[in-house]
């Protein structure tokens, strides 16, 4: 039977600009405002230019038994539109209707209380996730075993290495039964092992034949999990199609925004400050020759220009592959006596590498800047770069070989 | 009004009485009051509510050298304190009892409701990682703490009991008005907890004023002094306050003297109950944004 689980109407959430950041209006300013116009509601808002729309007339029909993975870069509407199926918040317009009890996992361990001990923990969090006392009370042992804590059940979670809690939490999760599940980026938690029993639990329960609506950056685990995938931009449908497909149309949007002037998107990490902005960012092999082409095993040169001088800025540099996997990082907050700072302002900053040993192919670069102790700007898919085929360490490097990266090594074998 | 969301389509509502099938939320923008006062909402999230008081108890006294004796020492400071300074010192009247017995008794409910309008209006925002991650009523936020305050509240009442008998004293059956006493207390708790905690989303400022406003509120209660020292249409207007008919209320009760302060306990409850359903009213409708705000 392929009942509709979940169906939207023409599904809308908007907040007022100037919230992001700046945060609290002060209670002065609401006073003073009441106080000038106290017969007047409060209309600013309704003008739809102080409106920033984070999900806009999205009309969609998901079957019960249907595995969903939402894709689309930050500030796309994925987060907000999972809110909203989970009544964290409400829509603006329109409206979604839900069948079914809806499960969700936002965060692995909210809700969590560090003061009390693994076995407490457990049955607070089952209720948080709309879990029956009894419910909990039958399935306890199975959770405790998925986690491997038998010995830790009364200790407070505070004690717990962040890997116990979040094999706890994870565990409470996964043994919750919701006929609607979704899921935020949830997996990419725990050690690996335990990232692939969760994978496998995740296969479980999708294949139990409930509805999961899934978002990750890791396209790898979304192509695995789900069967259709819906491309979200600026909130609203760019695609919606058999899983593969929509990963090729979202890798294409990410080819184009990353050619693009990067000032002019608009997804950039909402936990930045903004006080200085990724301009550009280009990789480049010592060589010379084309920019974000570069020639496995070669030294190669990442530049990224900001708008702003700030004092001490630090940044990181993570290379990702055409699945979302990310491959390697280069922080700059980790320093090393072969790191340079310029005692003159400016405004790039460089990562030098020795040697770029990844497998042709294409990959992206996201980027983080930090100063002041805080983030001030961070784009994914700052820039996509082709890896030719080339040497490392004087050996040829196959195009057709396992994995992202290649590794100076030497044999010894028998005649 | 009704909640919209539980408004069934009419296909589904055949459905649904035919079969224990799923039924359908419909999650769209809502207005007016809807939230709050849905009690098969808060029927749903029952548990919910029983493990978030479970966890206040819990948590309160945890990792304290002391515990739960804070729920006693707490009063019990302010009375040898209040007794030197006010008994002693000022000599502020206090209908002939002795002066410990006579805070002591007001200091037990005051403490409860200072303690919840502390704990309850910082609820949402100390919990803001739930808020803005799960859904459930929010109301069991600053709800929960109130119910844990019950436990705080039993324990101090037995130490008070035990005080007053072996000072020789005994109440009266008027003890048996205590329960009805606590619930004004607890509603005018909740209703002002509803509010601030509200408030306190959207404007840290109040994290500021209660401890202030929990100050003034303690001397316009009759805690230290008796309210017959006040003349009378403000006497009985004073109970507008809902703590003054609990004060009066817990010393007759517990004391077993004096008159009953029916006049006071009946405007108080009045009071208690228009808190309360201002509290809630305001809750709700600021409720629908608290995840996009906290």
């Amino acid at each position: 039977m392929s009942n509709v689980a979940i169906e939207t109407h023409e599904l809308g959430k908007s907040y007022t600009l100037g919230v992001k950041g700046a945060g609290y209006g002060t209670l002065r300013e609401a006073i003073v405002k009441a106080a000038k116009r106290p017969f007047k509601r409060e209309r600013r808002a309704k003008k739809s230019g102080d409106l920033l729309w984070a999900l806009k007339d999205l009309s969609l029909t998901i079957n019960s038994g249907e595995v969903v993975g939402l894709i689309g870069h930050n500030g796309a509407g994925k987060s907000t539109l999972l809110k909203i199926l989970s009544r964290i918040t409400e829509p603006s317009t329109g409206y979604a209707d839900v069948t079914g009890r809806v499960g969700s996992l936002l965060e692995v361990g909210t809700g969590f209380h560090p003061e009390l001990t693994g076995r407490e923990n457990i049955f607070l969090n089952g209720a948080i996730l709309g879990m029956r006392r009894a419910e909990i009370r039958t399935r306890f042992d199975e959770i405790v075993e998925f986690a491997e804590m038998e010995r830790f059940l009364d200790t407070p979670v505070k004690r717990y290495s962040s890997g116990m809690s979040v094999r706890l939490a994870f565990a409470v999760a996964a043994h919750l039964e919701p006929e609607i599940l979704l899921v935020d980026e949830v997996l990419a938690v725990g050690d690996a092992s335990f990232q692939r029993k969760s994978l496998g639990k995740m296969n479980e329960v999708a294949k139990e034949g409930r509805t999961v609506v899934f978002v990750s950056h890791n396209l790898a685990i979304i192509q695995a999990l789900c069967t259709r995938g819906i491309l979200l931009e600026r909130g609203e449908v760019q695609a919606d199609a058999p899983i593969v497909g929509a990963i090729d149309s979202y890798l294409r949007t990410l080819e184009s925004a990353a050619s693009d002037d990067l000032l002019e998107r608009t997804d950039r990490d909402s936990r930045a400050y903004d006080e200085t902005l990724v301009r550009r960012l280009e990789i480049r092999d010592a060589s010379g020759g084309h920019p974000n082409v570069v020639v496995a095993g070669r030294p190669a040169t990442i530049a990224v220009d900001v708008t702003e001088h700030l004092p001490s800025m630090e940044c990181q540099l993570t290379v990702v592959n055409s699945l979302g996997q990310p491959v390697c990082t280069f922080d700059s907050e980790m320093t090393a006596p072969v790191d340079v700072r310029d005692s003159e302002p400016g405004t790039r900053l460089e990562c030098h590498v020795e040697s770029l040993p990844l497998l042709p192919g294409r990959y992206r670069i996201d980027v983080i800047v930090k100063a002041k102790r805080h983030i001030q700007d961070g784009l994914q898919a700052a820039a996509l770069f082709d890896v030719e085929p080339g040497t490392v360490g004087e050996r040829p490097v196959a195009a057709e070989a396992e994995g992202d990266v290649v590794l100076p090594h030497s044999w010894r074998l028998p005649a | 009004m009704v909640s919209p969301m539980e408004t069934l389509a009419p296909e589904e509502r055949g459905a649904a009485a035919a079969a224990p099938q799923p039924e359908t939320l419909r999650l769209q923008p809502t207005r007016g009051f809807s939230r709050v006062l849905a009690p098969r909402e808060l029927w749903r999230y029952r548990d919910l509510a029983g493990q978030i008081a479970l966890r206040d108890i819990t948590v309160r006294y945890r990792q304290t050298a002391l515990g739960g004796a804070w729920a006693v020492l707490q009063p019990i400071g302010f009375m040898v304190v209040f007794s030197l300074i006010f008994g002693n010192v000022a000599g502020i009247s206090s209908n002939g009892l002795p002066y410990p017995l006579f805070s002591l008794s007001a200091l037990v409910p005051w403490t409860f409701f200072a303690t919840a309008l502390m704990l309850g209006s910082d609820s949402l925002v100390s919990n803001s990682a739930l808020v803005s991650k799960i859904y459930f009523p929010r109301i069991f936020m600053p709800a929960g703490v109130i119910v844990a305050g019950f436990v705080d509240l039993a324990i101090s009442l037995v130490i008070l009991m035990v005080i007053v008998l072996a000072w020789g004293y005994v109440p009266s059956i008027a003890i048996l008005t205590l329960p009805l006493l606590v619930t004004i207390a607890a509603a005018a708790a909740l209703g002002t907890t509803a509010a601030l905690s509200a408030i306190n989303v959207r404007y840290r400022d109040v994290r500021y004023i209660v401890p202030f406003a929990i100050q003034m509120w303690l001397f316009i209660s009759p805690v230290v002094y008796p309210s017959s020292q006040i003349s009378e249409p403000w006497r009985t207007l004073s109970a507008i306050n809902p703590m003054v008919g609990v004060v009066e209320g817990f010393r007759w009760a517990t004391l077993g003297t004096g008159n009953a302060p029916w006049d006071l306990i009946g405007i108080s409850a009045l009071a208690a109950v228009a808190i309360l359903l201002a509290g809630l009213a305001y809750f709700d409708r600021t409720e629908r944004a608290f995840a996009d705000f906290v």
